[in-house]
């Protein structure tokens, strides 16, 4: 009994997330977002749920720590400034350990930036962004269908780690249409495992306590090793990528989100001209997915990172290859989209490095 | 032998960090008495916050968060919007409450969050070793006004009870003393009337609690609870700046 239906991207978070039994959430406003909290507005309290418009982001992530510590499923979403906002907040979730799903439509930076679809948050999403040794699970979707999957993905891997969870998206994914179908049906949420450390108040048991704040040393050393532990346990049990072609390819693209979607009209137009092209789509940006590639780079077969970014995401790719093959990286900025065309001519140059420079001797740009 | 005096219920049986003399801890048993005799205790979630009363976790009874410097309120908001059979409060200092969470304070109170905001007013930042507070008088010397708060650099302090009694939602909001056995009852009505305001679903209530801080003022307890007569109340006059109907 499963519904399709043709939704916005933005939408589609929404009502994934009412799906996974989201009944709380919490925003402000900005572009190119609000058709999430419009949606939400609108629809939570269809539900029996609570939409609430926050003075400001940081009130809002604050609001999804209170909530997330009284144990319920929550959202907030925001774009990029709004992000930076909130990572004080974010920082004290991961310290809390409370699980809780962070949207984050991606936008052009550095300060107000621009509101055209960018990739340049990866670095704060996936290394941490607020002070002190945490990490989100990060989702990259690249599709409505998988901006609604995902999301309801993300608030199972919250609270399976009791972690924040960020689906990181960008404007084009939120604005671009295209049919979604909801398989599952939707989460009961009184028959939600319950969360027994959560202040639902103290009625018939000790007091729990939320709480990021350890003054002894011993303590704290104590959360940094089982938050490590956990983030351990992510890499290997939660790891996701699509690999499209790898196994004969004379070229790897490494591209994530709506890059990824540029980067198969490109390996399509390159297989047409007798290219062999794969491609390596991370879905989850933390935990990455290093051992994919570190596996296909024995092979020695050179990488082209993508990226709506200057360079971010082409990091993590070059810790995971080490040197075993060449990587190289093309981006755009600004809202710009590289076109097939503009990857296809970087591929061709990049086997043309192949073929005059040994291994790992290849220029960068 | 009939017992007159004990430990409330919503009080641990812990020793605290307090300064000796601190006020503090007068105001956190006025909380718990409020919230026995309320008989709330198994649904009370308190929020404690950054400053001197960061470990009020580990001294209420009840189920506790710990929020961000100046963010309880939105805290508060968080777990009152996901278990409104709860009782909430958070217990904030004028550092944390008045300056850095200016915005979340006044917006829980302009939405009429069922809350309840225990602010604990000492005229300075007290866990960082006595810095100026907004609320720190003119004149006043702090760490970071040697020669005394000049009021052409920055300002005068903010008087947080009036400035929230002006918006349209609050059910409730008054200033209080705890510097002397008078004071610490009304104290205590106004404490009661706070939570009252929230389990009858009337509205935010606040009180403003104004208290000692030994330490940094560079005075002996009972000093230090004249210089809240003396000093502190002519500028922060007590009273009711507003109830509802039936409140109390
Ligand atoms: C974001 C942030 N900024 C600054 C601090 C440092 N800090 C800790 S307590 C405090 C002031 C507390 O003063 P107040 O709220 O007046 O409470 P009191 O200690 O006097 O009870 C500050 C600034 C912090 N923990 N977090
Ligand atoms: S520093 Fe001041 S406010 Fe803090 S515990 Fe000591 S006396 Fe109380």
């Amino acid at each position: 009994m499963s519904e399709r239906l043709l939704m916005k991207g933005n939408e589609a978070v929404g009502e994934a997330a009412i799906r996974a039994g989201c009944r709380l959430f919490f925003g402000y406003p900005i572009t190119p977002q609000n058709e999430i909290p419009e949606y939400m507005s609108r629809r939570l309290p269809e539900v029996g749920g609570v939409f609430l418009q926050a003075e400001s982001e940081i009130a809002a992530i604050n609001m999804v720590y209170g909530a997330a510590g009284a144990g319920a499923r929550v959202m907030t979403s925001s774009s990029s400034p709004g992000i930076s906002l909130k990572m004080e907040g974010i920082s004290y979730i991961a310290g809390a350990e409370l699980p809780c799903v962070i949207v984050n439509m991606v936008r052009g930076g550095p300060g107000l930036g621009g509101i055209q679809p960018a990739q340049s948050d990866y670095f704060q999403a996936t290394k941490g962004g607020g002070h002190g040794d945490y990490r989100m699970l990060v989702l990259a979707p690249a599709s409505v269908q998988e901006m609604a999957d995902c999301t309801a993905d993300a608030f199972e891997l919250a609270d399976k780690y009791r972690n924040p969870v960020m689906v990181l998206g960008d404007g084009a994914l939120g604005q671009m249409m295209e049919p979604v179908t909801f398989s599952k049906p939707p989460v009961s949420v009184s028959e939600l495992p319950p969360k027994p450390w959560a202040t639902t108040g103290a009625r018939g048991r000790a007091p729990n306590i939320v709480n990021s704040l350890h003054l002894e040393n011993e303590e704290l050393e104590k959360l940094n090793l089982r938050l490590e532990a956990k983030y351990r346990r992510m890499k290997s049990e939660d790891v996701r990528a699509e690999v499209i072609d790898c196994d004969d390819a004379d070229v790897i693209l490494v591209a994530y989100g709506t890059m990824s979607r540029v980067c198969r009209s490109a390996a399509n137009m390159a297989r047409s001209a007798g290219l062999r092209v794969g491609i390596v789509r991370p879905i989850t940006l933390f935990p990455f997915p290093s051992e994919i590639l570190s596996e296909l780079a024995k092979k020695g077969v050179p990488f082209l990172v993508v990226e709506l970014s200057l360079g971010q995401m082409v990091e993590d790719v070059k810790l995971a290859v080490n040197g075993a093959s060449p990587v190289q990286f093309y981006g755009r900025t600004g809202g710009f989209l590289p076109t097939p065309k503009e990857i296809l001519a970087r591929m061709e140059s990049v086997l043309k490095d192949r073929s005059q420079a040994p291994c790992g001797a290849v220029p960068e740009r | 032998m009939t017992r007159v005096f004990g430990r409330p219920a919503a009080l641990a049986d812990v020793p605290t960090h307090y300064c000796p003399g601190c006020t503090h801890g007068i105001i956190h048993r006025l909380v718990a008495e409020a919230i026995d005799e309320a008989g709330v205790l198994d649904r009370a979630v308190g929020v404690a916050p950054v400053g001197c009363s960061v470990l009020a976790y580990n001294y209420f009874n009840c189920d506790m968060q710990q929020a961000a410097h100046g963010r309880a309120p939105a805290v508060a908001t968080g777990i009152k919007r996901a278990r409104p059979e709860c009782v909430v409060f958070s217990y904030q200092g004028d550092g944390d409450l008045a300056s850095i969470g200016t915005a979340e304070i006044i917006h829980a109170a302009a939405r009429g969050e069922r809350i309840t905001v225990i602010f604990v007013n000492n005229a300075i930042y007290g866990m960082t070793g006595g810095q100026m507070a907004p609320t720190t008088l003119v004149g006043q010397k702090t760490t970071t006004s040697p020669r005394g708060r000049d009021a052409a650099l920055a300002g005068y302090p903010v008087r947080m009870a009036e400035l929230l009694a002006a918006l349209e939602s609050p059910a409730y909001i008054a200033r209080v003393s705890v510097h002397n056995p008078a004071n610490i009852n009304r104290a205590k009505r106004a404490i009661q009337k706070a939570f009252e305001v929230q389990i009858k679903d009337q509205g935010f209530g606040f009180v403003e609690v104004l208290s000692s801080c030994p330490t940094n003022w560079g005075l002996a307890p009972i000093e230090a609870l004249k210089w809240v007569e003396e000093h502190m109340i002519p500028y922060y006059p007590l009273g009711e700046f507003k109830t509802v109907e039936g409140a109390g």
